[in-house]
């Protein structure tokens, strides 16, 4: 039988340790052991994209990741990224362009367009596409979605603001 | 679904990896788990031990011997992306990459899970076979070496035994004669190719030499044309109805939940022809 296993890493920003059995995944670890509900759980085996989350830096399947792997990791989930500010530029894009309405996708969704605008580049609405290819989205129709990273990726640039580009 | 319950042991080094190993009947090698962990989720597999090789120093390495890329297991499809080497000396593979999976997949997927997992509709394995490369394997015997024309045996069957693991894959570096290809049409971006071909050959003058075909997705294994390779060989370009044609006999695709055979058959050769196009004219 399995042993629960102990672990320590950041999560948001705080230092947490914890026992944990090995076969429980490190999306469910967030949503159970620590309450930390934003990233959410569809397909369970890495199709849709809703328990995105960050893994020393990197977006990572969170249903695709053991709790018992990220001993000494730094994990970000869209809780932590909200608090900090940093994607609040995203956040108002996918609220003023009705890029979502059920929500289910967005945490995810909102992790992925970050780690793509991170570069600093405007990506084409192909290029966006492209990198948002592993997030399902079952209201939206996408279209808003690709809008409002688009929208944030030329603001950030300087090209026109977040506002203006209607 | 969650996983059945299963013990969990990191491994500090390769040496400790295979004792592990050794420990529990039917233990598993760990490495990016973006298809183990999708498995267990499913419950299709439940290993009683997982081995985590993410621990492993020196298997996450892109290295460029005389003549060869050399790819170790651990480097994960987005840092294979992201390298010069691989984009300069392993172009097949550059080529490759995008199309698997998508970017957080990417992030922890390895290459070397790639190979040995054998996906029989992954591009990996196939660009492995068409570059004509080999894989090196570490268990309790030793170490040896495996050519990629023997290393995938049938459905996710490869030559890799119990308690070994897959260290590193090389492949010839790229020539200024060496004329690679490849394309693949999938439902979605990111998807498991419904068909796909990876190719390579040497330039001679106005033909090809020395062809190797790889598809996937229409068989248990990636899967060489030969009789389409020796009309390209002996014809060159002029040869490329004829090499179609000769698919018939080179691919016996069956009907799936995705396409039928026939249908399978005939989009491997609109690839074929694709292919060859962009051999023949690599600046077009
Ligand atoms: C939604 C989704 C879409 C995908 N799409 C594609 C795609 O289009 N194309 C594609 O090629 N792949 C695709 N994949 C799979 C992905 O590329 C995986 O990364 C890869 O198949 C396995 O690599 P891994 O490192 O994650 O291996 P793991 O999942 O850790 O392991 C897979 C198997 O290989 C064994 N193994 C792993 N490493 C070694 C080693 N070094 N030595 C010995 N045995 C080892 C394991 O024991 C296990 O049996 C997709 C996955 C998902 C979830
Ligand atoms: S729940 Fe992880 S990808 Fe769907
Ligand atoms: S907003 Fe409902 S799934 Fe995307």
């Amino acid at each position: 039988m399995s042993t629960a296993v102990e672990v320590t890493l950041m999560v948001n920003g705080e230092r947490v340790s914890a026992a944990v059995e090995p076969r429980k995944t490190l999306v469910d670890f967030l949503r159970e052991d620590l309450a930390l509900t934003g990233s959410h759980v569809g397909c369970e085996h890495g199709v849709c994209g809703a328990c995105t989350v960050r893994l020393d830096g990197a977006i990572v399947r969170g249903c695709l990741t053991l709790a018992v792997q990220c001993d000494g990791a730094v994990v970000e989930t869209i809780e932590g990224v909200s608090d900090s500010g940093e994607i609040a530029d995203l956040q108002q894009a996918f609220e003023r362009r009705n890029a979502l309405q059920c929500g289910y996708c967005t945490p995810g969704m909102l992790l992925t367009a970050a780690e793509l605008l991170k570069s600093g580049e405007v990506p084409s609405r192909e290029a966006i596409r492209a990198y948002l290819s592993g997030n399902y989205c079952r209201c939206t129709g996408y279209h808003a979605i690709v809008d409002a990273v688009e929208a944030v990726a030329r603001a950030r640039a300087g090209q026109v603001g977040v506002g203006e580009a209607q | 679904m969650k996983p059945a319950a299963f013990a969990y042991a990191k491994a500090r080094s390769l040496d400790h990896a295979i004792e592990l190993l050794g420990t529990r009947e039917g233990a598993r090698v760990l490495a990016g788990g973006q298809s183990l962990i999708a498995a267990l989720n499913m419950r299709l597999d439940a290993p009683p031990l997982l081995v985590d090789i993410n621990g492993v120093s020196g298997l996450d390495r892109i290295e460029r011997p005389d003549g060869q890329v050399e790819i170790g297991a651990l480097v994960r499809h987005a840092q294979a992306l992201g390298s010069q080497v691989v984009a300069r000396d392993a172009p097949l593979i550059a080529r490759a990459l995008p199309h698997i999976a998508h970017p957080a997949i990417r992030n922890r997927g390895t290459v070397g899970g790639s190979i040995a997992y054998a996906d029989p509709a992954a591009e990996l394995p196939a660009c492995l076979l068409a570059l004509a490369g080999e894989v090196d394997i570490t268990g309790p015997a030793g170490r040896r070496t495996v050519k990629a024309d023997d290393f995938f045996l049938g459905l996710f069957e490869t030559a890799l035994g119990p308690g070994e693991i897959l260290t590193a894959i090389r492949v010839p570096a790229a020539t200024p004669q060496m004329r690679c290809g490849f394309a693949e049409l999938a439902r979605r971006h990111g998807d498991y190719a419904l068909v796909g071909l990876a190719a390579c050959a040497r330039a001679d003058g106005a033909g090809l030499r020395d062809s190797r075909f790889v598809f996937f997705g229409v068989g248990a294994t990636p899967v060489r044309a030969r009789k389409a390779e020796a009309v390209l060989d002996a014809r060159g370009f002029d040869g490329l109805d004829e090499a179609v044609a000769a698919l018939a006999d080179d691919l016996h695709p069956e009907d799936d939940i995705h396409a039928s055979g026939k249908a399978k058959r005939h989009l491997a050769g609109v690839l074929l022809r694709r292919v060859v196009r962009e051999m023949q004219d690599p600046w077009a």
